[in-house]
C-alpha cells in the first residue's frame, strides 16, 4: 500500500496511466496487438516493435527538447535541423544507382550530426547571447531551415540506393531488433548518464525556476542556455539520420515535418511545465512514446491520415487536461465535497509551513 | 491655514501574517505638500495603495473634502479626484504624447476620435505646465523626465485634487528635479493636494511643507518640515528616542580585524549607481555599510561581487588588483554575496534544502565536478544543524519554509562555499527577532573564530551598530562618512546620514 502511494504521487505515475490506458484500449480493440512474431531471416515484428520503432526518433528530439524547455525556453526549429541532417548524409553518401557511397557512411553520419550541432549552436547564440525571445528566435531556423535543406540536396528528393545505409532504420542483418531502438536507448542513457554524473540537471532547473538567483549563486546562466540549445540541435541531428534512413531519401520538404509539435508534446505529456523548472527525462520518454502509440492505435483503427490530427487534438486535450493542477484541484474539491464529513486538505500545508 | 482636503482615519491593512498598516491617521490639506516618509515596509506604499484603490482596506475610514470615500479600482480613485503617478513611468512609449495624454478617454467626434482637438487641449496641457513640445510625436523621443511631466499632465488633467507622486525624482537629474519641483510647487498654488514620496531626505526639505511618518506599518507622527531637524526625522524613522542611543548601543563582543587588508577599493564608481566610493576591509572585521534606502549601499556590494562593473577605480583583493566581471570571480577570490532580495535573487524556490544549499559550492567547482550524493547529503546536514535550520527534511521544497530559514539557507549555500569575505545584504529583513539575534551572532563569531571578513548592509540601525566594527555611511550613492570603533553609534551614523547637521 505505502508503495502504491509513493508510486502514485511520483512524477512518473500520470504519463504511465495514460500510456496503460491506451495500450489496454489498444489490446481490447486491436487484434494482435500484443502479438510479436518472427520473420523468416530472424527479425521480431508486431505492432509493440512497431511503436518502438517508430517512436525512437521522436524520443530523441524529446530528449533535447526536455533540457531546454525546463530552461522555460523552446526549440521549434528541430524539425527543420531534422531535414537539413538528413539533407547533408544523403547528400554525402549520395544518390548512386549502383550503390556505391561516395564518402564513407559514418563520414556522413558524424556531419550530419555535427550540422546539427551547429544549428543548436546558433539557435543557442540567439537565445543565450543575443537574448531573442526563444519562440522567435528558433523560428528562424525552423522557416529557414528547410530552404536551407533544399539548397543542399538542389531541391531533388536524393535518394540513397547503398544498403547499409538503410540499416540505421532497419534490422542490420542477424539482429533481431531495429538499430533505431538501440540508438534511442543509448541517447536515453547518454542523457541518464550526464544526469547522474554532471551537474548539468541542477543547473538547468535552477536556471528554469529561478535565473536571478542562478545568476547570483555564479551560475553561467549563459553558457547553460547556450549548451541546452546545443545539446537540442545534437538531438535534432542524430533523429534525422533515423528518419532518412527511414525512407533512405533526404526529402527537404517532408522529413521532420511537425516533429517539432510532437516533441514539444512529449516533454509536455510527461509533465514537464512548459514554464520550465523541473523537468522529468523518464516522462518525456513516455511521452513520446504514447503519442506514437496513439498515432498507430488510429492507423489501426482505419482512421485515415488526414483525420489523424482531430483525434489526436481530442486524445491530447483529455491527457492535458488530466494532469493540469487546476483540474486535480476541482477533482479534489469534488472529492472533498463528497466526503464533507473529513477534514479538508489543508492540514498538509501547515506540516509543511512548520 | 487652508482646508483640509483628505483625511484617513486609523486606516488598517491586514495581509496574510503581517500587518501592513495599524491605526494610520493620514491629513492633507490643499495646497500642501506633503511627504510619506519610512524605511522599507514601513508602509508608505501601502497607504498610497489603500488610498488609490489597489488594495481594499481592512478598517477606518477616508474622507476626501468631508465625504466618504471608498474607491475599489485606480480607476474609481480617478473619478474621485485622486491621480499617481508611479515611479516608474506607465505610459506607452510607442503612442503619441497626446494619445497617451487621453488614452481611454478621447474626445471623439461622430464617434471616431478627434484629432485635432485631441492634440490641440494636449499641447494647452502642458503649456500650463510651461512644457513645451511637440505633442504628436511618439513618447519615446523625449526623455524620462519629459515622460515624468507627460505623466503628471495626465494625472492633473484627470483629477484636480490630489496628485501623488511615487519616487518622480529616483531617476532624474538635478536639472530635471528643479524642472519637476518647478511644476509641483505651480500646481501647489493652484490649490492641489500633493503626496510626495522619496527617498531624497534634501528634496524632502526643498519641497514639502509637512512630512508624515511611518515606521512598522504604525503612524510615528506628522510634523512640519521646517520645525523637524533632519537628524530627528532619521531618528524617528528608524525608530530611536534621541535619549535612548547611547544606552541601546551598549554592546558585547565585536570583531577584531586584523592588520592584514583582504579587500580594499579605491575610488570605485559605477554610472548611475555609485560614486567614488574608497574603503578598505580586514580580515576577521565586520563592516557595515549603512545609509537609508537607495543610498548606494547594495550597490557597492554588487560591485564587490561582480553582479556589476565598476566603471572607475579599482579594486585590490589580497594586494592585486582584480577586474571583478561576473559573480564566478568574485566567488574564486572567496566572496560571497547573501542578496537582499530573497525571493528573486536567493531562493531557488522549487529546490530542495539540499539542492539549495550546494548551489553555489557546485557552481564553482563547476558542471563536470558533480559533487556526489552522499557528500551533498553530509554538507546539508552539517549546514542544517550547524545553522539550526528548521526543516522537516533535507529534500523539503525551500519555498515552504518560513522567511528566516530561507534565509539561513542561503547563508548556508555561501558557508558551503567556505568564503573569506562574506557579503550580508540585508540579511534580516522580515524575518522573527529570535532569528535576527542569531544571524547578527553569528557574523560576529564568524570574524572572531575563523577571521573571515563580512561586510553587513541593514537598514536596522541598532542591528548595525550592535554587530558591525566599522561603519562606511552613504548617502545619495556617495560615501559620506566612516565611522569605527569607539564612534559607531546610532547617533553619529544617523548625523552622517542627515549629513552632519544636527
Amino acid at each position: 500500500m505505502e508503495a502504491l502511494k509513493k508510486f502514485s504521487s511520483s512524477s512518473l505515475f500520470l504519463p504511465l496511466v495514460a500510456l496503460a490506458v491506451l495500450i489496454i484500449f489498444n489490446v481490447i480493440f486491436v487484434d494482435g496487438f500484443l502479438t510479436i512474431q518472427m520473420t523468416e531471416d530472424g527479425r521480431l515484428y508486431g505492432r509493440l516493435i512497431d511503436i518502438l520503432t517508430r517512436s525512437s526518433s521522436l524520443i530523441i528530439l524529446a530528449l533535447g527538447m526536455t533540457f531546454v524547455i525546463a530552461t522555460s525556453g523552446i526549440d521549434i526549429s528541430v524539425g527543420a535541423v531534422v531535414a537539413i541532417s538528413a539533407a547533408v548524409v544523403c547528400m554525402l553518401i549520395g544518390g548512386r544507382g549502383d550503390g556505391v557511397p561516395e564518402h564513407s557512411m559514418v563520414l556522413a553520419m558524424l556531419a550530419a550530426v555535427l550540422v546539427g550541432i551547429l544549428c543548436g549552436v546558433w539557435n543557442g547564440f540567439l537565445v543565450a547571447k543575443l537574448k531573442i525571445q526563444a519562440v522567435v528566435a528558433t523560428l528562424i531556423l525552423m522557416t529557414a531551415g528547410r530552404g536551407v535543406a533544399q539548397l543542399m540536396t538542389e531541391g531533388q528528393i536524393i535518394t540513397v540506393y547503398y544498403k547499409p545505409f538503410s540499416y540505421i532504420a532497419g534490422t542490420i542483418p542477424g539482429n533481431v531488433l531495429p538499430t533505431n531502438i538501440f540508438i534511442a536507448a543509448a541517447m536515453v542513457l547518454l542523457v541518464v548518464f550526464l544526469m547522474k554524473k554532471t551537474s548539468i540537471g541542477l543547473f538547468v532547473q535552477s536556471v528554469g525556476i529561478n535565473p536571478n538567483a542562478s545568476r547570483f549563486s555564479g551560475i553561467n546562466v549563459t553558457m547553460v542556455i547556450f549548451l541546452v540549445y546545443a545539446f537540442s540541435g545534437f538531438c535534432a541531428g542524430v533523429s534525422g539520420l533515423l528518419e532518412s534512413s527511414l525512407i533512405r531519401a533526404a526529402d527537404a520538404n517532408n522529413a521532420g515535418l511537425n516533429m517539432e509539435m510532437d516533441a514539444i508534446l512529449a516533454v509536455a505529456l510527461g509533465g514537464t511545465l512548459l514554464s520550465g523548472g523541473k523537468f522529468y527525462i523518464g516522462g518525456s520518454v513516455i511521452g513520446a512514446i504514447t503519442i506514437q502509440t496513439l498515432t498507430t492505435t488510429m492507423y489501426a483503427l482505419g482512421v485515415s491520415a488526414d483525420q489523424l490530427p482531430v483525434v489526436k487534438a481530442i486524445a491530447v486535450v483529455i491527457i492535458c487536461l488530466i494532469q493540469s493542477k487546476r483540474c486535480q484541484e476541482m477533482f479534489d474539491a469534488w472529492k472533498a465535497h463528497r466526503h464533507s464529513s473529513t477534514d479538508s486538505g489543508t492540514g498538509e500545508k501547515a506540516v509543511d509551513k512548520a | 491655514m487652508e482646508k483640509v482636503l483628505l483625511e484617513m482615519r486609523q486606516i488598517d491593512k491586514i495581509f496574510p501574517g503581517v500587518r501592513a498598516l495599524s491605526k494610520v491617521d493620514f491629513t492633507l490639506r490643499a495646497g500642501e505638500i506633503h511627504s510619506l516618509m519610512g524605511e522599507n515596509g514601513a508602509g508608505k506604499s501601502t497607504l498610497v495603495k489603500v488610498l488609490t484603490g489597489v488594495y481594499p482596506r481592512d478598517g477606518g475610514t477616508v474622507l476626501l473634502e468631508g465625504k466618504e470615500i471608498a474607491p475599489r479600482t485606480p480607476k474609481e480613485a480617478q473619478e474621485c479626484g485622486i491621480s499617481t503617478v508611479y515611479q516608474e513611468v506607465n505610459l506607452c512609449p510607442n503612442l503619441s504624447v497626446a494619445e497617451n495624454i487621453f488614452i481611454g478617454r478621447e474626445p471623439k467626434k461622430h464617434g471616431f476620435i478627434d484629432w485635432k482637438t485631441m492634440n490641440k487641449r494636449a499641447g494647452e496641457l502642458l503649456q500650463r505646465l510651461n512644457v513645451n513640445i511637440d505633442v504628436t510625436r511618439t513618447l519615446d523621443n523625449y526623455s524620462v523626465a519629459m515622460q515624468q511631466m507627460i505623466a503628471i499632465a495626465r494625472a492633473v488633467d484627470v483629477s484636480a485634487k490630489i496628485l501623488i507622486l511615487d519616487e518622480p525624482t529616483s531617476s532624474l537629474d538635478e536639472q530635471e528635479t528643479q524642472r519637476l519641483f518647478k511644476i509641483i510647487r505651480q500646481l501647489q498654488q493652484q490649490g492641489m493636494g500633493i503626496i510626495f514620496i522619496s527617498h531624497f531626505l534634501e528634496q524632502i526639505y526643498e519641497l514639502c511643507d509637512r512630512v508624515t511618518v511611518l515606521r512598522n506599518g504604525e503612524l510615528v507622527g506628522a510634523y512640519d518640515v521646517a520645525k523637524l531637524p533632519k537628524y530627528e526625522l532619521i531618528a524617528k524613522m528608524v525608530g530611536k528616542e534621541l535619549s535612548a542611543v547611547e544606552k541601546m548601543d551598549a554592546l558585547e563582543e565585536k570583531s577584531q580585524p586584523s592588520e592584514e587588508v583582504l579587500l580594499a577599493a579605491k575610488h570605485i564608481s559605477c554610472t548611475g549607481q555609485l560614486a567614488d566610493v574608497d574603503m578598505k576591509i580586514h580580515k576577521g572585521e565586520v563592516i557595515g555599510f549603512a545609509g537609508l534606502l537607495g543610498s548606494g549601499r547594495t550597490e557597492l556590494a554588487e560591485l564587490l561581487f561582480g553582479i556589476n562593473q565598476i566603471t572607475k577605480g579599482e579594486i585590490e583583493v589580497r594586494g592585486t588588483t582584480l577586474n571583478i566581471k561576473n559573480p564566478m570571480t568574485a566567488m574564486k577570490q572567496k566572496i560571497a554575496f547573501c542578496p537582499e532580495d530573497r525571493k528573486e535573487q536567493g531562493i531557488v524556490g522549487d529546490l530542495s534544502v539540499r539542492e539549495n544549499i550546494i548551489l553555489a559550492m557546485q557552481a564553482k567547482d563547476g558542471m563536470f565536478r558533480h559533487i556526489p550524493y552522499k557528500e551533498q547529503v553530509r554538507i546539508a546536514d552539517d549546514c542544517i544543524k550547524l545553522l539550526n535550520i528548521k526543516v522537516s527534511s533535507r529534500e523539503q521544497l525551500i519555498r515552504n519554509l518560513s522567511g528566516g530559514n530561507q534565509q539561513k539557507v542561503i547563508i548556508a549555500r555561501w558557508l558551503a562555499t567556505q568564503p573569506e569575505l562574506l557579503i550580508l545584504d540585508e540579511p534580516t529583513r522580515g524575518i522573527d527577532v529570535g532569528t535576527k539575534a542569531e544571524i547578527q551572532k553569528m557574523a560576529i563569531a564568524l570574524a572572531r573564530q575563523k577571521g573571515m571578513a563580512v561586510i553587513f548592509i541593514s537598514s536596522e540601525m541598532d542591528e548595525m551598530v550592535r554587530t558591525c566594527t566599522k561603519l562606511i555611511v552613504l548617502r545619495d550613492r556617495r560615501k559620506v562618512a566612516e565611522i569605527a570603533n569607539e564612534d559607531v553609534s546610532s547617533d553619529n551614523v544617523m548625523r552622517a546620514i542627515a549629513g552632519g547637521e544636527a
